[in-house]
């Protein structure tokens, strides 16, 4: 009877997080959708807290307080720019107690010291093996967003044989503990060689083939709570973390396409490992570019009709949003047509750079996906490209043979002018030279983006 | 036993075609609110750290329950919390706003 009641109670939350991914559909009721979903989620507790026969309480109690407040000092704390990290760890964290759960299992069967049915040892093993690789190959994605370890692909002979090994050693011991699961060392060893094996396989994955990494340990993260639903019978836990899972996948398939690349291209290629100073064209070096002063630039976009705005992760790291749109107030009062290009993989993460602008309260009908901007360009007199740069490079259309080539673009070089915001002449994360630094109508402005703004608002200013 | 796993899949594949029908209508611009979301929804996996931490089974198994629950609440606090701090900030274009 008490049972009847909780599984009730976990299909009313797993309706209305359905319910509340609904209505992400469209920024106007997605909030009202993230309630209906964290009301969800209330209901699912308070109904494993009524019904499921709890007869302790001190754990529970320790672990909600030290999660709550945890949890909510991040959600609060954490910056807008660093939201990549935030769900790099939050998706850590999901499947790190996802494997938590499952040890916890096996641990009650084996003191038991009954035999564990085989549907029960599958589904813990692989719960323990896939939450532990969330949970490390999050932390790694988490340090190399924060750059506590280098950003770029970590390399070394056999690496792909050698996580293949891995691969392939955690399998075996999967099959080895359903059969005969009472061995504790075995058990440990499986969730290490797990948690090495989410190390390893994310190391040789460069900074911007991480919307991809995020998009997928986030749909790991829910595969391992669908996998604890199996070990627990519990369906509220499948029915969610298929959900999450089938999201993690949709968007990783989304960013894959997005840089024209397979997901099997993005996981073991390791992209961007080594810089090209060669440009398609010749040596990069005997080749102009022209830049010019504030003060041009300023003129140039005030008397525009469109302008066009191109941010990428180099607007994350200047954290230049707020001075972007106090320039483009400025521009709109003076009657200029102003709109943002947002590519789908500019960033760190899906979306990132939308959150970032509506931080900088940039109304979010000034944000336009790629198809949409990209017949905008050539009625556009100036595109401003803020610290994007392979997601603009014109030899992903023009030339065969660029690592970039085929990968979607924004077509800034077909408006007018483009301003060119960036430090140096670094080429971008896939190491390839720019074409459109080269060409005739841009002009760089080296320095600090969130500096050059200020010194274009001061110029418009005067204007 | 076999029937019973069965039935369970029969679930999980059901629902994941439920969430490819539901997740492909959400437009680019909230994909950042949708993973921290949907992250957030992964901490469902607190019903079975709070059945765990509950029980009594035994010390070992209530503290990694515990550990779980504390993980799973960061998941889901934080998830939710932050995900309502950003669509907090995604605004329509103000009218007072002149042109």
């Amino acid at each position: 009877m008490m049972d009847a009641f909780a599984k009730l109670a976990y299909l009313l939350a797993a309706v209305l997080f359905i319910f509340g991914l609904k209505r992400l559909s469209s920024p106007a009721t997605a909030r009202s959708g993230n309630w209906l979903a964290s009301l969800g989620m209330a209901i699912a507790i308070i109904a494993t807290l009524a019904f499921e026969g709890v007869v302790q309480w001190q754990y529970i109690v320790v672990g909600v307080i030290v999660g709550s407040t945890v949890g909510g000092l991040f959600a609060r704390l954490v910056k807008m720019t660093a939201m990549p990290e935030m769900v790099a760890l939050l998706n850590g964290f999901g499947g790190g107690a996802s494997a938590l759960v499952a040890s916890a299992e096996f641990v009650k069967y084996y003191e038991a010291g009954g035999i564990i049915p085989v549907n029960f040892g599958v589904a813990i093993m692989l719960s323990v093996v896939v939450g532990t690789l969330t949970f490390s190959g999050s932390l790694v994605a988490f340090g190399k967003l924060r750059e506590l370890i280098t950003g770029r692909a970590v390399t070394y002979p056999g690496q792909q044989i050698v996580n293949a090994l891995i691969l392939l050693a955690a399998l075996g011991g999967v099959v080895w503990l359903v059969i005969a699961p009472h061995n504790w060392p075995f058990f440990i060893a499986l969730a290490g060689l797990a948690f090495l094996l989410g190390i390893l396989s994310v190391i040789p994955i460069g900074g911007a083939d991480m919307p991809v990494v995020i998009s997928l340990l986030n749909s790991y993260s829910g595969i391992a709570a669908a996998l604890t639903g199996f070990v627990i019978n519990n369906e509220g836990l499948i029915i969610s973390g298929a959900l999450v899972g089938a999201s993690g996948l949709i968007l990783t398939n989304i960013m894959c396409k997005a840089m024209n690349r397979s997901l099997a291209n993005v996981l073991f290629s390791a992209f961007g490992s080594e810089v090209q100073e060669i440009g398609p064209g010749g040596a990069a070096g005997d080749r102009t570019v022209r830049s010019l002063t504030h003060e041009d630039a300023a003129t140039m976009l005030a008397y525009a009709r469109q302008v066009v705005f191109a941010p990428g992760y180099g607007l994350a790291v200047a954290q230049a949003q707020h001075e972007v749109r106090e320039l483009a107030d400025m521009l709109q009062e003076r009657g200029v047509e102003v709109k943002y290009a947002i590519h789908p993989v500019a960033g760190r993460m899906p979306g990132h750079m939308n959150v970032l602008l509506a931080e900088a309260d940039v109304p979010y009908d000034q944000l336009y996906d790629m198809e949409q901007i990209n017949p905008e360009f050539e009625r556009t007199d100036v595109s401003v490209i803020i610290g994007a740069n392979d997601v603009v490079n014109p030899a992903a259309r023009s030339d065969t043979s660029s690592p970039l080539y085929g990968m979607p673009i924004l077509d800034v070089d077909k408006s007018q002018h483009t301003i060119v915001l960036k430090r140096s002449m670094r080429p971008g994360f896939a190491g390839v030279d720019n074409e459109l630094f080269y060409q005739e109508n841009n002009s760089m402005l080296f320095g600090d983006a969130k500096d050059s703004f200020k010194k274009l608002i001061e110029e418009v200013k005067q204007l | 036993m076999l029937e019973e796993l069965v039935v369970l899949f029969v679930i999980f594949v059901l629902a994941m075609f439920v969430g490819f029908e539901v997740i492909t209508k959400v437009p680019p611009t909230l994909h950042t609110p949708l993973m921290s979301g949907s992250n957030a929804i992964s901490g469902i996996t607190i019903i079975g750290a709070l059945i765990i931490a509950g029980a009594a089974d035994n010390r070992i198994s209530s503290i990694l329950g515990a550990v779980a629950v504390a993980f799973a609440m960061i998941n889901v606090v934080g998830g939710f919390m932050v995900t309502d701090r950003m669509l907090h900030m995604f605004k329509r274009k103000p009218e007072e706003q002149k042109k």
